[in-house]
């Protein structure tokens, strides 16, 4: 080779996949290169471009996007772009722009396929780290799987059909024949007007068909009497902003068959179970409702073996570690559920009424393969110790040991219903977490972090929501508990200077491990707890605690949307090891080897764990001790 | 030169040397240098130029080697870059050796300038002519055209160092600036892609600058002007 491409062959073979290369061929691809300037914000590839060259950055920095426009990655010196429109005939999949001044090095593509044909390690880092997207555009591009990531609002084909509340049935019912639906919103107009001049409408009631049987022929009702008093008054919503897959699991857990979806709590539509049948049962709703139908801890014991088949095919089907969350989420609770029905029909209806609580991951629907089973019981105000205590600790010990035998084992530190400490009455949690908001010593910090994360799962669960409700009232204007539980949530860091040694020494004989979830997810979920009750968010879960912290505008622009992608790829690296595990038979653990990541994924890993600790420093400064 | 632009038409120019030159090699090839009027830098097929030489002086001094890439706004052509390395007629003084790297064996195998020039020109030919500091490869190859040709060659260039000069020299600022004893901005190559983020390169080479001056002139163009700026308007 002519000495003056040493410039170029020396700096690529600094950077995968360049570094797999023999030196003769390095050479090849330093004199066959083309280069371009590319100025601070302008594009590189535009969606659906023909694509003929790998790319790589010789300096400067380049974003790339999805079809959305949401940013997807950054990359910089060293970094390659564009492998995935070359595998996938020669068209962007994701539109790339200069985010500073960069200069880009082009790789004809026809030496491109030849060296991923003569060279296994150049092929892998190009085409293996990527697997998981190429399935995510192939699987796009049939049209299918295109539903689980799509808006509840997308599936909307019509105006809701509505009728004020002072009509009569027969006028309901009239409505819903012209209209041919099975289902009518019943609407107070309020009396302002939006700028553009159209009503506004207040959801008051559902009426459906079912209702009109049951409810007024079957009961010989006058039809001129009003529809308000048979329709089924404030009936759940869901915004159009929530994932369909939400919606379905919504209707499931509450059997209903229309869904009204809002936008800012006005009526935008109605989903119907007939909507989202093409949406069927991905496999988590089938064991959702095969947990319903066991008879016994034996029956849902069997019924258990298949969860994690269920989590390895939505891991397959390239869910976002949001859904899978949920999905998990949901099937847990299914189990409690189920077995809180079970030990109902054993021990007898209870003597005063309670509320089982879900508390951690699971209320957060952060739920993956391995979780600790935390939960606790809200008891009546009515509860008399001497006479009731009987019935909720064998309640408890029937739920807990079949949680136990159905893969939620036993929680460590003892937070559990089974624990006489937290089955407490209404007016003694309202108490006990008066005393942690107040008192925020080291272990009522601790404590917080696990019972503010509650939800309720059977019973009075309406109980969970007023003392959620009471939790965020009181933290939102206790500053010396949200600096504390700052502290507190700054107390495990993401493995930073690990991560430089780890680069220096990678071939060393160092085997060493990072503990995803300690390291990374449960301190961001910490982090973002802390946010959400400083703005009074009632979400439980991280991802739309985000939304809402996004929303109260607390956080330095795009930090937001920063979290949100740290979570999901350190949740997302967390799955797809577990999936490892499962598959290899090995036990079900967080700790992930550096040695088997590739340098893209250390790179992002290395990202999201800096998105945490710049995250952590604004924390201590946001919530200062006054 | 440059301030002559508006007097000077280098297609009138051309068209008289052209019909002038007796040597059909170099009259083809200052044909190929008249270029449309209205040609684009976005449509303008470039190739960036570097000699590398025993010092300074024209007369004394010789070419060692010679660099050169083809190149368009969107892309340069490593694939079709092209480099020499000759043999200069006097002995090689000792601190071109340092700069240029080029050892005695080297050159002692070479071909001369000579027996090189028309495939240098056939490189160049059609294409404009991209250089940073005109004077050097500007004067050389004029030489070197008369020493193998026996007529002179005088054509357009565009000058990456001149473009750096329009803007961080001229203008009664920088003119204030230098009566004042103030240090103006370096418009050496190397200096000069510092201002537009380009890479510092370690090893230089007729090719390696010719590279990097083609680098510069696409970080120029995009910075300074628009895709229809007429090429013509940059000669120098």
């Amino acid at each position: 080779m002519e000495a003056e491409q040493i410039e170029i062959a020396e700096f690529l073979g600094r950077y995968p996949p360049f570094t797999f290369l023999p030196e003769k061929t390095l050479q090849r691809v330093a004199t066959s290169v083309e280069i371009s300037y590319y100025r601070q914000g302008t594009d590189v590839f535009r969606f659906g471009d023909e694509i003929h060259d790998l790319c790589i950055i010789r300096s400067g920095a380049v974003e790339i996007y999805r079809r959305n426009g949401n940013l997807y990655n950054r990359l910089s010196v060293g970094d390659v772009f564009g492998q995935l429109g070359l595998l996938m005939s020669n068209r962007v999949r994701l539109p790339a722009r200069a985010m500073e001044d960069s200069l880009l090095y082009f790789l004809p593509e026809k030496l491109f396929h030849e060296l991923c044909d003569d060279f296994e390690e150049f092929a892998y880092f190009v085409e293996v780290d990527d697997k998981r997207k190429l399935n995510k555009e192939v699987e796009q591009q049939r049209g299918e799987g295109a539903l689980s990531s799509e808006k509840v609002a997308t599936l909307i084909t019509r105006a809701p059909v509505m009728i004020n509340t002072s009509a009569s049935i027969r006028h309901a019912a009239l409505k819903m024949t012209e209209d041919s639906v099975s289902c009518l919103l019943i609407v107070d107009e309020i009396s302002s007007y939006e700028d553009d001049g159209e009503p506004q409408y207040d959801l008051v009631g559902i009426l459906t068909d079912r209702d009109l049987r049951t409810r007024v022929v079957s009961q010989g009702l006058d039809l001129d009497g009003s529809v308000a008093a048979v329709m089924t008054p404030h009936p759940k919503t869901i915004d159009k902003d929530t994932y369909v897959f939400e919606a379905m699991l919504m209707m499931l857990r509450f059997n209903l068959h229309h869904l009204p979806v809002v936008d800012h709590g006005r009526p935008k539509g109605v989903l119907a179970i007939s909507d989202i049948v093409r949406y069927e049962s991905k496999n988590s709703l089938y064991i959702v409702s095969l947990i319903h139908r066991q008879h016994s801890q034996e029956e849902l014991v069997e019924v258990a073996k298949d969860v994690s088949d269920c989590f390895i095919r939505m891991v397959r089907q390239d869910s976002s570690a949001h859904m899978i969350g949920s999905a998990m989420s949901v099937i847990g609770r299914s189990f409690k559920q189920r077995l809180l029905e079970l030990a109902e029909e054993k021990l007898g209806p209870p003597p005063v009424p309670y509320c089982f609580l879900a508390l951690g991951s699971m209320a957060r629907d952060e739920q993956l393969l391995i979780t600790d089973q935390d939960n606790a019981i809200i008891l009546s105000n009515e509860y008399d110790h001497a006479k009731h205590n009987a019935y909720f600790e064998a309640l408890s010990a029937f739920v807990s040991d079949g949680l136990d035998k159905c893969g939620y084992p036993y929680c460590s530190g003892r937070i559990m219903a089974t624990n006489p400490r937290w089955r407490k009455t209404i007016s003694d949690w309202r108490a006990c977490f008066a005393d942690w908001i107040d008192t925020p010593n080291p272990d009522a910090l601790l404590n917080s972090s696990v019972f503010f994360d509650l939800e309720g799962v059977w019973g009075k669960t309406e109980w969970a929501e007023e003392l959620y409700r009471f939790v965020v009232n009181r933290t939102k204007s206790s500053p010396k508990f949200l600096a504390s539980l700052a502290r507190n949530a700054l107390l495990r860091t993401p493995p930073l200077g690990f991560f430089k040694e780890f680069v220096m020494e990678q071939d060393g004989e160092h085997r060493r491990t990072i503990n995803l979830k300690r390291r990374g997810t449960a301190p961001l979920a910490d982090l973002i707890r802390v946010h959400a009750l400083a703005v009074g968010s009632m979400s439980r879960n991280s991802f739309s605690r985000l939304d809402d912290i996004i929303r109260a505008g607390i956080l330095p622009d795009k930090r937001g949307q920063e979290l949100k992608y740290a979570l999901e790829y350190l949740a997302m690296v967390r799955i797809r090891h577990q999936v490892e595990d499962v598959e290899e038979g090995q036990e079900i653990d967080n700790n992930i080897e550096p040695d088997t990541l590739s340098d893209i994924e250390r790179r992002n890993l290395k990202e999201a764990f800096n998105v945490l600790n710049n995250s952590q420093r604004f924390l201590k400064y946001r919530y200062p001790f006054s | 030169m440059g301030r002559v632009k508006d007097e000077f038409s280098w297609r009138a120019f051309l068209t008289q040397q052209a019909s002038a030159c007796e040597q059909p090699v170099v009259q083809q090839f200052i044909e190929s240098q008249i270029f449309p009027e209205h040609l684009t830098v976005a449509e303008a097929e470039f190739v960036a130029l570097d000699f590398e030489t025993t010092g300074l002086d024209v007369e004394n001094d010789e070419i060692v080697s010679i660099g050169l890439v083809p190149f368009t706004l969107d892309r340069i052509k490593v694939s079709q870059a092209r480099h020499w390395i000759v043999k200069p007629e006097c002995n090689l003084k000792d601190d071109s050796i340092v700069i240029h790297g080029i050892t005695h064996s080297a050159i002692s195998d070479a071909p001369t300038l000579d027996e090189v020039l028309e495939q240098v020109l056939s490189c160049l030919a059609g294409r404009v002519v991209v250089v940073h500091y005109q004077y050097i490869e500007r004067e050389f190859l004029n030489r070197a055209v008369q020493h193998r040709f026996d007529t002179g060659l005088v054509f357009p260039m565009v000058d990456t160092m001149w473009l750096e000069g329009v803007l961080y020299r001229a203008g009664w600022r920088n003119k204030l600036k230098r009566l004042l004893g103030g240090r103006l901005q370096s418009i050496r190559l190397a200096d000069s892609r510092l201002r537009y983020a380009l890479p510092r390169y370690h090893l230089h080479s007729a090719m390696s600058d010719a590279i990097a001056t083609a680098e510069l002139l696409q970080a120029q163009i995009k910075h300074r002007y628009s895709n229809n700026k007429i090429v013509t308007e940059l000669f120098l």
